[in-house]
């Protein structure tokens, strides 16, 4: 499969009256074509900053300070407000957290969905009606033609995000960033709108960037997961590698944290609270939490060690001169549960 | 435990209506039915709109009830008139908010915050005392002291929600409303105010009824759950049973949509949709299939709900 964008040591940074908040601090990753890459992290790791940064919809006060994301051959860190204006929206498009905000309350979903075909593709009247029509038929909205001479608080929630998916459909993008589309719904709407999201990625084959913070949704969704800390990718592989044998003490206490049909002992919790990005420590942000930390830890920040072609870490606990440790109970249970159901599945007869 | 439960609160038939009469009526909670019991975490789960924070808030008296009966320590709690039993009903009973920043007033420093009830219900004699235990409640939630004298908007989301907890348990209370005390905070710290509940609870021998909707969480917290939709309770079962041998349709389908983090079995998870059923002349009503689990259904339903649950219980 071929990458569709590539980001490379991106560094960004935000002016505030305390100073320099040094938001993300060297983030890489590519996307391939046709995948769903999911980015993880709680509040304040990044996770927004960095797909913002992709559409170029950062702040006033933010800074790109290094780094490159090449898309389709160009970096849009240098293009200028009028080349991103012609890929906002057409070749990337965003939908965002909240439906109810998102959507202009003084306009009809028609002319909503409309606005990127008339803008992009220079569609007529004509055209843009009968492609939205089609548009809302394939979000699953019942009765389109009556429904989009309609106004936003005239749906539920979850239509109104079906209304957004239909927007940022509207031009065919090669990329869809998607900033925790379900997060603001209900557990039986969400499960509508992430079937819908996987159907139509197949029907129209873009490529996704899901950002959460919700590893359950992440399980459901992702061919591949980053998980983010303090504005780094602190582990990234495969949605298999990564929830059955996660390498970063973080990526554990983030798994071991939510609890699952066999909890039943008590439920790990990660002490302490994240960094604060306005002075970054010194050696790896997660130290202080991380019972498992070194004394390597509070100096250097540890590179990505690579555990196989598609999986990657951020911990010393990868290197060779590192101490054996034993890691939290939960996490060996993942890791036996996933040799359990591999074993199973190839004595199945293996289609996969 | 088991055979020494004792009834601290009954909720009988309760129904509160909004708009009652006039064209928008809202039926908000639609008769509901159902026992706490000392020293238990009764979780109430449910959509948005199902009713489960009214009836959270017409438990501890936040609205005044259409219809029913809420009985607390023996007392009914509408019919509290004089203002030193209203005092003593408050004290017993405290709320526990979802929005650390919406419920804590940022005009006020944390200890006096913290220390509110304590003076309205005058639990301390001298200004020393007031203070010993503000700072022993922050030890309790697990805050410094020393950041009695700061403003809530000095702390994190998590702290907040733990200042929330020490405000509600200064007064000494016996049963705590938490509505929602964990949704609008991160995986990992969700995690910490979880634990700290459920510490608390040993400790300080409360009560909770805990309302959400993270169905996870809800089971992991929960001795009994109901599960709620459109203003009804329509399941009642101790949280393994409504986990691992759900009877009613909604809650079948409220399970089947809950994404877990194991990928292979979201694979294979397949959501199955509610459909309400049509009514008919038939009541429907709160019915107990076997003892402790309670569905909400019609006479007829009873034999094949029976049938259901034994069932499950063969296949362990």
């Amino acid at each position: 499969m071929s990458n569709i964008l590539e980001v490379k040591d991106l560094n960004i940074s935000f002016d505030t009256y305390a100073g320099k908040v040094q938001a993300i601090r060297g983030v890489s990753f590519d996307l391939k074509k046709g995948e769903t890459l999911a980015i993880v992290g709680e509040s304040g790791s990044g996770k927004s900053v960095t797909s913002r940064s992709i559409m170029r919809l950062l702040s006033q006060n933010a800074n790109i300070e290094k780094g490159q994301i090449v898309f389709d051959g160009k970096d849009l860190v240098q293009a200028s407000e009028k080349e991103m204006q012609a890929i906002r929206g057409k070749r990337i498009a965003m939908i965002f957290q909240d439906p109810m905000t998102s959507l202009n309350p003084t306009m009809t979903i028609e002319k909503q969905i409309s606005e990127p075909l008339k803008l992009h593709q220079k569609m007529n009247r004509a055209q843009s009606r009968k492609r939205t029509l089609q548009l809302l038929e394939l979000v699953g909205l019942p009765e389109p033609e009556k429904r989009m001479k309609q106004y936003p608080h005239q749906f539920s929630g979850g239509q109104r995000q079906r209304i957004v998916i239909a927007i940022a459909l509207a031009c065919n993008p090669d990329i869809l960033i998607a900033d925790e589309p379900t997060t603001a719904l209900d557990v039986t709407i969400q499960a509508q709108i992430l079937e819908l999201m996987k159907e139509l990625q197949e029907k129209i084959d873009t490529s996704i960037i899901f950002i959460t913070h919700d590893l359950g949704v992440v399980a459901n969704v992702a061919d591949r997961v980053a998980v983010m800390y303090a504005g780094k990718f602190v582990e990234m592989g495969t949605v298999d590698e990564v929830f059955y044998n996660p390498q970063h003490p973080y990526t554990w206490g983030l798994l071991a944290s939510m609890p699952t049909l066999e909890t039943a002992t008590s439920l790990y919790a990660i002490p302490g609270t994240p960094p604060d990005l306005l002075d970054p420590p010194k050696g790896d942000a997660f130290a202080p939490r991380n019972e498992y930390a070194m004394k390597i830890d509070t100096e250097l920040a540890p590179p990505m060690f690579k555990i196989s072609k598609s999986h990657y870490a951020a911990t010393w606990l990868l290197h060779e001169d590192a101490p054996a440790i034993d890691p939290p109970q939960e996490i060996k249970a993942r890791q036996q549960l996933y040799m359990k159901k591999f074993a199973g599945r190839h004595n199945d007869g293996g289609e996969q | 435990m088991e055979n020494a439960k004792e009834k601290i609160l009954e909720v009988k038939n309760l129904k509160q209506y909004f708009n009652p009469g006039s064209k928008n009526e809202v039926r908000a909670v639609d008769g509901i039915t159902f026992d706490i019991f000392r020293g238990e975490t009764f979780g109430l789960v449910g959509e948005s709109g199902s009713g489960k924070s009214t009836t959270g808030r017409s438990i501890i008296r936040l609205y005044e009830p259409t219809d029913g009966e809420i009985d607390f320590q023996g007392t009914k709690v509408h019919e509290i008139s004089k203002k030193k039993d209203l005092l003593k009903f408050r004290r017993d009973m405290q709320m526990i908010f979802q929005d650390p920043y919406a419920s804590l007033n940022p005009k006020m420093k944390v200890r006096d915050i913290i220390a509110e009830g304590i003076d309205i219900h005058g639990l301390a004699d001298s200004k020393k005392e007031r203070n010993d235990r503000v700072d022993e409640l922050l030890k309790l939630v697990g805050l410094n002291p020393d950041h009695a004298s700061r403003y809530p908007h000095e702390f994190s989301g998590g702290q907040r929600q733990r200042i929330g907890i020490a405000r509600a348990l200064a007064v000494k209370p016996k049963f705590i409303v938490a509505d929602e005390p964990i949704s609008a905070l991160d995986v990992s710290i969700q995690a910490q105010v979880v634990n700290l509940l459920m510490e608390l609870q040993k400790s300080q021998d409360l009560t909770f009824l805990f309302i959400a909707h993270d169905l996870s969480m809800v089971k992991y917290i929960s001795d009994r759950i109901g599960v709620m939709n459109s203003g009804k309770l329509l399941e009642l079962a101790p949280a393994e049973d409504v986990y691992n041998k759900p009877l009613h349709a909604y809650t079948e389908s409220l399970l089947s949509a809950v994404p877990l983090p194991d990928p292979d079995y979201e694979r294979s998870r397949k959501r199955t949709a509610y459909v309400p059923r049509v009514p008919n002349n038939e009541p429907e009503e709160l019915r107990e299939i076997v003892p402790g689990h309670y569905v909400y259904c019609r006479e007829s339903d009873v034999d094949r709900l029976k049938k259901k649950r034994a069932a499950y219980d063969n296949k362990k």
